[in-house]
């Protein structure tokens, strides 16, 4: 317990649905919060004199949610966000913790780099931010980035995400390497012959645009081709945003066959498919592409079954001037942070297709299994990073009020129910809501 | 300014079979103007044009200007080389600083498809889109349409095969609505690797052979072949592409019936078509020309505000 951590006050999270799938718990009772950590879950807390106390009625007390890929932009990009930016954005979205990707400028692929975000984050005070490291150095997919010295300054994971590794030796090495330090390798599957140039997927819609299209093989060929890999080394291979039917099922296979594969979804390939590109909306514009009906009932089906492990935002800040352009020209990638709760509740929980010791597991407690992260549960003595949320207070997306610097989102406009009424990262409340 | 198509014209998808309808008629009264010794009316007078061209194009553009001039607008061409994002100024930038100059319409050709529909949402002015990207050329579509119809009378039951390179191109795409709109039975035709995957989900009969393309249709819209279909590896060569493809006489007297033979232009002869067919009894691809300056005639007279029925006292100098 450090210095700071002494003159934190308890926190007393009163009345609320605790559900903590890492121990089974979902019923009604009180958590206390002391000295930076879970001190206990139970009925008749009696709360120390200095604690504040807050009102849960109505909420879900939870393990605070993990967000295993993100882009946070600095260093390179601190125009368009920041770590602290970020981090506060993860915290209003009813993250303690979000896993930042390496793609930054210049990319971060040593320790010195990795040693950066983490002190930016501890500035912050925002949600933790755990950098990921680089694959390759300089993500250019050649020679292996130092894993272990990384690892050592904080890296969680390794990643040249934004690309994905197109070489199947170097894929191969890196599960092998990865090993030793027992971290996820996470993979960007996108067969790039296939898939260059391509703006959207490949279909009715983009056949109709005359946007060159993105075909699913695409992906599902580096899925296969991952977990092939990860079956001869025994490395652990994560896949990145899965967004086709076909990824589900080669991912399916792979998980029945005792092989270590991984695999996350974002709330866009949830609840839209190609169609919201229609007019030609930038916004609707993400690299894997809104894909089918079919690929998201398939994509829903998956985290119901569990075949899909965690719900990741890949948050990714653009500036308008970017965004506002034509189709073909502007990048890819949408903000999330602030939304994705909202987007899982709506068009997943809403809709019956899972509960919330689903979405708590998917979105917290296998977050912090697979990169092996502190949190992810309320048991006594973990640290104190818990997420309370009122599941039926319904908001209408206004990306002006975001804490993002970045505004460009699908769902401008759009009605969503669930939101974060408390956000508690180290017993220290770092995010309240409005009323 | 908003009249019967809306303000703007920017793909034959979203228009209505009454549209369609409203500017072939439209363009009836306005064919006789280019035939004239004075070939100008005043019906635009004291309109400004622009003409907004990113992407290097001959016909598409006089086409436009001779339908502008000949109605009395005044116009100015703005020719880009490269997309505006290799020229420094945004696309919008462009547009704002056009519309600044107090314009009334803004025709343009661009290589990203949707750009036309960006630019109509962030200005007043009336669009008219030109070609955007790989998405449509409406104008194209239309005077496809009116070539049709000269030579067939009616359009509702006719049978239409679209040729060759059907992924890229945006005069397939607006032929395919527009056509489909008309009542005609659309097909296309060439190598799977040229069509777009999914296209039977447009309405589309497809073929893989040539010839039998040939013996279902009444008439072929014949595509131009870029050659940087080849470098991109879509296709091994243009020779093989014309010996499996390619529209000759011969394989077109092995028709049951004589097939009327239209090109968007411009053509590349021992390729895509065959110089005799070119040049042959039922090609219509001058026609095709022709009709183009009326139909944009038309499109401009209906954006401006015109009111159909007067389109033909319209033409009549006051």
């Amino acid at each position: 317990m450090s210095a700071a951590d002494r003159d934190l006050r308890p926190i007393l999270l009163r009345g609320g649905r605790v559900i903590d799938p890492s121990q089974h718990i979902d019923r009604t009772a009180s958590v206390l919060l002391t000295g930076g950590v879970v001190a206990e879950v139970g009925d008749r807390i009696v709360a120390p004199d200095d604690a504040i106390v807050l009102d849960c009625s109505g909420a879900i007390i939870a393990p605070g949610f993990i967000d295993v890929h993100c882009h946070l932009r600095e260093p390179g990009r601190e125009d368009v966000e920041t770590i602290a930016t970020g981090a506060r954005a993860a915290a209003a979205g009813g993250f303690t913790a979000v896993c930042a990707m390496p793609n930054t400028e210049p990319v971060t692929d040593n320790q010195a780099a990795v040693g950066f975000i983490v002190r930016q984050a501890q500035r912050g005070g925002g949600a933790r931010v755990y950098p990921i490291g680089a694959i390759s150095v300089g993500q250019r997919g050649e020679a292996l980035a130092e894993f272990g010295e990384m690892v050592g300054a904080g890296a969680v994971a390794v990643s040249d995400d934004g690309r994905p590794v197109v070489s199947a030796h170097l894929m191969r090495t890196a599960l092998e390497y990865a090993r030793t330090f027992n971290i996820p390798v996470v993979d960007h599957c996108e067969e790039l012959t296939l898939a260059r140039g391509g703006a959207m997927n490949e279909g009715l819609v983009s056949a109709r645009l005359g946007l060159k299209g993105i075909p699913s093989e695409a992906e599902e060929i580096m899925v296969i081709r991952d977990i092939l890999l990860a079956r001869r080394t025994g490395g652990h291979v994560h896949i990145a945003h899965a967004s086709t039917k076909g990824s589900v099922e080669l991912i399916r296979w792979g998980k029945d066959r005792g092989i270590r594969v991984t695999a996350e979804v974002c709330p866009h390939h949830l609840s839209l498919t190609e169609d919201a590109v229609e007019g030609y909306n930038t916004n609707a514009k993400m690299n894997p592409p809104l894909r089918t009906s079919m690929d998201v009932a398939a994509m829903q089906e998956a985290v119901r079954d569990g075949t899909i492990d965690c719900i990741c935002t890949d948050h990714a800040p653009h500036h308008y001037d970017e965004k506002e352009r034509e189709f073909a020209d502007a990048p890819n990638g949408i903000v999330g942070l602030e939304t994705a709760f909202g987007v899982v509740t709506t068009s997943l929980v809403a809709t019956g297709i899972i509960d919330y010791p689903t979405l708590i597991e998917r979105m917290s407690c296998a977050p912090a299994r697979i990169f092996g992260l502190q949190g992810g549960t309320l048991r006594a003595r973990d640290v104190a990073d818990v997420t309370v949320i009122d599941p039926d207070r319904r908001w209408i997306v206004d990306p002006s009020a975001f804490l993002s610097k970045g505004r460009n989102t699908p769902y401008a406009g759009r009605e969503l129910q669930g939101a974060a009424r408390y956000t508690v990262v180290g017993g220290r409340l770092i995010h309240r809501a409005a009323d | 300014m908003k009249g019967t198509l809306g303000k703007d014209l920017l793909a034959l998808e979203p228009l209505t079979a009454q549209q369609i309808q409203l500017i072939l008629d439209t363009a009836e009264p306005f064919k006789e103007i280019s035939e004239r010794a004075i070939k100008k009316v005043p019906a635009l007078r004291g309109q400004t044009i622009v003409n907004l061209f990113f992407e290097a194009s001959t016909r598409t553009r006089i086409s436009f200007e001779f339908a502008e001039k000949r109605l009395s607008a005044d116009t100015v061409n703005v020719a880009s080389s490269g997309s505006s994002v290799s020229k420094g100024e945004t696309l919008v930038d462009t547009a704002r600083n056009l519309e600044a100059m107090r314009i009334d319409m803004v025709v343009i050709r661009h290589g990203a498809s949707g750009a036309a529909q960006f630019l109509a949402e962030r200005i007043e002015s009336n669009v008219i889109n030109a070609g955007d990207g790989t998405h449509e050329h409406p104008t194209q579509g239309l005077l496809d349409l009116l070539t049709l119809r000269d030579h067939f009378k009616t359009l509702a039951g006719r049978r239409v095969c679209i040729c060759g390179d059907v992924l890229h191109s945006r005069v397939a795409r607006s032929n395919i609505w527009g056509l489909r709109k008309m009542g005609v039975e659309v097909a296309v035709c060439g190598p799977r690797s040229l069509l777009p995957h999914g296209i039977e989900q447009l309405g589309v009969i497809v073929f893989d052979r040539i010839e039998a393309a040939i013996e279902w249709a009444d008439a072929l819209n014949i595509l131009r072949l870029q050659v940087e279909r080849m470098t991109a590896g879509y296709i091994p060569s243009a020779r093989e592409y014309n010996r499996v493809f390619g529209v000759s006489r011969e394989r077109l007297e092995r028709a049951p019936r004589d097939l009327l033979i239209m090109h968007p232009g411009p053509m590349n002869r021992g390729v895509e078509i065959d110089s005799d067919v070119a040049d042959g009894p039922h090609s219509v691809i001058l026609n095709q020309v022709t009709n183009g300056v009326a139909v944009r005639m038309a499109v401009l007279y209906l954006l401006a505000g015109g009111r159909p029925e007067l389109a033909a006292a319209a033409k009549g100098d006051r």
